[in-house]
């Protein structure tokens, strides 16, 4: 069970390499990737704000139910700050597992759940000025379905 | 009783500071916010839509109603917008 936050940049490929690196107990793995998506043009930067601490514990707190609810071999949460441009990479979730029902359901609660609870706040930087992002009704409803 | 209190997002911007240290004899986070929003405009600025703001007692999401006793450290932020 891993939980980064990071400012620095990583690499999709390796991470999941890692993590099926010198097993032979994994039959699945599954992955989700956020990046920072310009949908305008007007994007110039975008910052993410976190609270040292509380971050690292709540997405603890998350894996580690998602590993009480699922038979899980591993997991990975790996989450930037900082200011990023677009197209970077934000953050990554991955959960491997035997079988690919348990990969899939786990990531989509990683997801779910670091949306809503982990405290990462997002600011959009443009040509025009800043703003923070408002969060979803959406995403707080999705706690709702586990 | 001294309490740490952090704000974040723009309850940071809006208060000005991204940490300070309060004497307070609050019970309920309900009272701090109502002291705080006594104090000076830039507090009541930033708590006048509470539903709005959300609320960690010692780094664990908490509530409005919540006892401030044995709290160290008071954390006020937007709703989350990590992903």
């Amino acid at each position: 069970m891993v939980v980064r936050v990071q400012l620095e940049d990583f690499n999709l490929g390796r991470e999941l390499e890692n993590l099926r690196a010198g097993r032979t107990d994994i039959g699945a793995l599954v992955s989700f990737t956020g990046l920072v998506r310009d949908d305008t043009g007007d994007l110039t930067a975008l910052e993410l704000e976190h609270y040292p601490g509380m971050t690292e514990a709540a997405l603890t707190e998350i894996e580690t139910e998602a590993q009480r609810r699922w038979s899980l071999n591993d997991s990975l949460i790996i989450h930037r700050y900082g200011p990023l441009k677009p197209g970077e990479l934000i953050m990554m979730v991955a959960a491997a597992a035997p079988h690919r029902r348990a990969a899939f359901e786990a990531a989509d609660y990683l997801m779910d759940f670091l949306k809503s609870r982990a405290p990462f706040w997002k600011k959009e930087h443009g040509v025009d000025g800043a703003k923070w992002v408002d969060a979803k009704e959406d995403d707080e409803a999705a706690l709702k379905r586990w | 009783m001294k309490l740490d209190v952090v704000y974040f997002a723009w309850v940071r911007e809006r208060i000005g500071v991204p940490r300070e240290t309060v004497e307070t004899q609050a019970a309920t986070v309900n009272d701090l916010v109502a002291e705080l929003r006594a104090r000076e405009d830039r507090y009541d600025l930033a708590f006048s839509d509470v539903s709005a703001v959300r609320v960690a007692l010692d780094q664990s999401l908490s509530d409005f109603d919540a006892s401030l006793a044995g709290v160290r450290e008071v954390a006020f932020f937007p709703p989350m917008t990590g992903g």
